[in-house]
């Protein structure tokens, strides 16, 4: 095990060497992404000067939720973002290279090709949420803090479950990828704006499906002490890690019955 | 036995447009029947017309697919299930694929490979020397993949299935597309692999000189089903397959009526006579020929291995529809 984790460490540094030799455009591919999420941002808050709240929300409530969003989208994208490339793998027969090396699919996949301009919307998440926060009328006692981390991660978890679940269906159609894009852009606008402002069979499905509720929603509601529009208890947002497991088990057999379905292309 | 299949068996549902919203779905039968095994040290040979199930069969003895039946087990391992463990034991080149990284130098990609096999460093060194010595890597080595040719590409997927010193190597058509030149140095290299180190391999072709110079045994399989497995010499008996006495002789003769001669062809002096080993030993027919004429020279030649293979084509059974 930790010597796996070697491996993996020893392929990131690689992967940070190369990136640190286009240093330049590498700075220029980190700002682009960031600028590109803080416009969203900006378009929230001129929003705001028109309209008083959204969905039951104010400025804060909603900055607070895309932050939120906007963190644990870039540290899933960051992470696992590389699965999307999973049709054109199949197609060009890369992904049999990487089945005869003696490493999982997934962090091969995850890793080998890792593109570390994505960390440019994981930084600029960061700040959003971060500066979203620090404005909330929050008093920052130690478990407050607690939540704000803990759903950071259980929530970038919770992404990269969708996100590998989504595209494990490139295995039976390789023409998948639309779908899966569907689903996994569709989940993060989602999980950008309250909950509440979504008809109830979308609600439903963000809620109980795709648990995409408990990346920004609910952490959100439980952080700021409001009473739910939609009734549910204030703890609710303490229940990530919990959702976040059970995201990973239905991913991860999503994915192991894929990869056996494997087929290859005939040339 | 580094390979042991049995009994393999491969489908492939394929749907095909039938009308304007149906679809009709089919099974190719890519592999069936297959069963052989492969003791440690073997060069074999495994050859057959395209699409005859060599590279699915490949995929599935590396762990790549998942076969639809059959046992199978490489150096001990359930290769699907066991993917992993066996990669560490395995070398894999595909002619028409690439294991290594486009935009890397070659160099790097050797380095993030021996992570990935956990090399040690001293290994990873002499490997690497001796295959930069070997194979003439040093002048591109700092090149990125995607500037090499396609021959100095081969030699580096070549290297880079052997860091980790594997004890089979696996190679579905290494020399496709490769000049003459290129071509005699890979096999010389795979040869004195096997022989010095008594790596087992394990290759696909079309090329039949990769299988004269490399192979001491051959598979043929077409439709999936294996035609023939043995050592060439056998083979080239079990489809009784001419061989043929070439004599220049002092005088012209006749020579006709001598037992087991199947067909003369006289061209001046020189004359060419191909005879059924199973009847006549080329002896016997040496001693014959003597008998009626002088003999200055000659020489007896093989079948070729085109030869036999189309005899063995021929003598397969008709597919079922
Ligand atoms: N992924 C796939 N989907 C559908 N059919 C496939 C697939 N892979 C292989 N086949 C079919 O299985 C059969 C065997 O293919 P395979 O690639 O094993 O042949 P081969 O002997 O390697 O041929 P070649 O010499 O052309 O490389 C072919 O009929 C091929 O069309
Ligand atoms: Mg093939």
């Amino acid at each position: 095990m930790a010597d796996t984790l070697r491996v993996y460490a020893g392929i990131l540094h690689a992967r940070w060497r190369i990136a640190m030799s286009y240093r330049t455009s590498f700075a220029f591919e980190i700002t682009g992404q960031a600028i590109g999420q803080l416009t969203e941002v900006v378009v929230i808050a001129l929003l705001f000067t028109r309209i008083r709240s959204m969905g039951g929300f104010d400025v804060t409530a909603v900055l607070l939720m895309y932050g939120f969003s906007a963190a644990c989208f870039g540290l899933a994208d960051t992470v696992v973002g590389q699965v999307e490339k999973l049709p054109q793998l199949i197609r060009s027969g890369e992904l049999d290279a990487m089945l005869i090396r003696p490493l999982g699919l997934l962090p091969q996949l995850c890793l080998l090709d890792i593109q570390l301009r994505r960390l440019g919307r994981l930084l600029s998440g960061l700040l959003i949420l971060g500066v979203a926060a620090h404005r909330a009328p929050i008093d920052w006692t130690w478990d407050r803090f607690l939540l704000v981390g803990l759903c950071t991660v259980t929530g970038a978890v919770i992404f990269s479950a969708i996100f590998v679940a989504a595209c494990s269906i490139s295995f039976w159609v390789v023409e998948g990828s639309e779908l899966a894009n569907a689903v996994t852009y569709g989940g993060t606008a989602f999980a950008s704006y309250p909950l509440t402002i979504y008809d109830r069979i979308l609600r439903r499905l963000m809620a109980y499906v795709l648990p995409g509720a408990f990346i920004s929603y609910y952490p959100t509601v439980t952080l700021l002490g409001i009473r739910d529009p939609l009734g549910l208890p204030g703890w609710f947002g303490w229940l990530g890690p919990v959702v976040a497991l059970l995201s990973c088990l239905v991913a991860g057999l999503i994915w192991r019955t894929a990869v056996r379905r494997y087929r290859g292309t005939g040339s | 036995m580094i390979i042991e299949v049995e009994g393999l068996r491969r489908t492939f549902r394929v749907s095909e447009k039938a009308g304007r919203f149906r679809r009709s779905h089919r099974e190719v039968v890519a592999v069936q029947d297959v069963s052989f095994t492969v003791p440690e040290g073997e060069t074999l040979g495994y050859v057959g017309p395209n699409g005859a199930g060599k590279s699915t069969t490949i995929k599935m003895l590396t762990g790549i697919l998942v076969p639809t039946a059959g046992r199978v087990r490489v150096c001990g391992l359930d290769p699907s299930r066991q993917r992993k463990k066996l990669a560490r034991r395995l070398g894999v080149v595909f002619g028409q694929r690439t294991q290594l990284w486009w935009d890397l130098p070659l160099l790097d990609s050797f380095e993030l490979l021996r992570d990935i096999y956990r090399v040690g460093q001293t290994q990873y060194r002499e490997r690497l020397d001796e295959c930069t010595e070997l194979l003439g890597l040093a002048e591109f080595l700092s090149t990125p993949v995607r500037q090499l040719s396609l021959g100095q590409r081969m030699r580096g997927e070549i290297t880079a299935a052997l860091l980790h010193d594997p004890r089979l190597l696996v190679l579905d058509e290494p020399t496709i597309g490769l000049d003459l030149e290129s071509k005699a140095r890979l096999r010389s290299f795979l040869a004195e692999l096997n022989r010095t180190k008594g790596t087992t391999l394990l290759l696909t072709t079309h090329d039949l000189d990769d299988i004269e110079q490399l192979c001491r045994r051959l598979m043929v399989i077409d439709h999936g089903r294996v035609l023939a497995d043995g050592e060439l010499a056998g083979l080239r008996g079990s489809v009784a397959a001419e061989r043929t006495l070439t004599v220049d002789l002092q005088e012209p003769a006749d020579l006709s009526g001598i037992p087991g001669v199947t067909a003369i062809k006289a061209d001046g002096p020189r004359v060419h006579l191909e005879f059924l080993p199973s009847e006549v030993s080329a002896a016997q027919l040496i001693t014959a020929v003597a008998a009626r004429a002088e003999i200055r020279d000659l020489a007896v030649g093989e079948a070729s291995i085109e030869e036999v293979i189309r005899r063995l084509y021929d003598l397969r059974p008709a597919p079922q529809a």
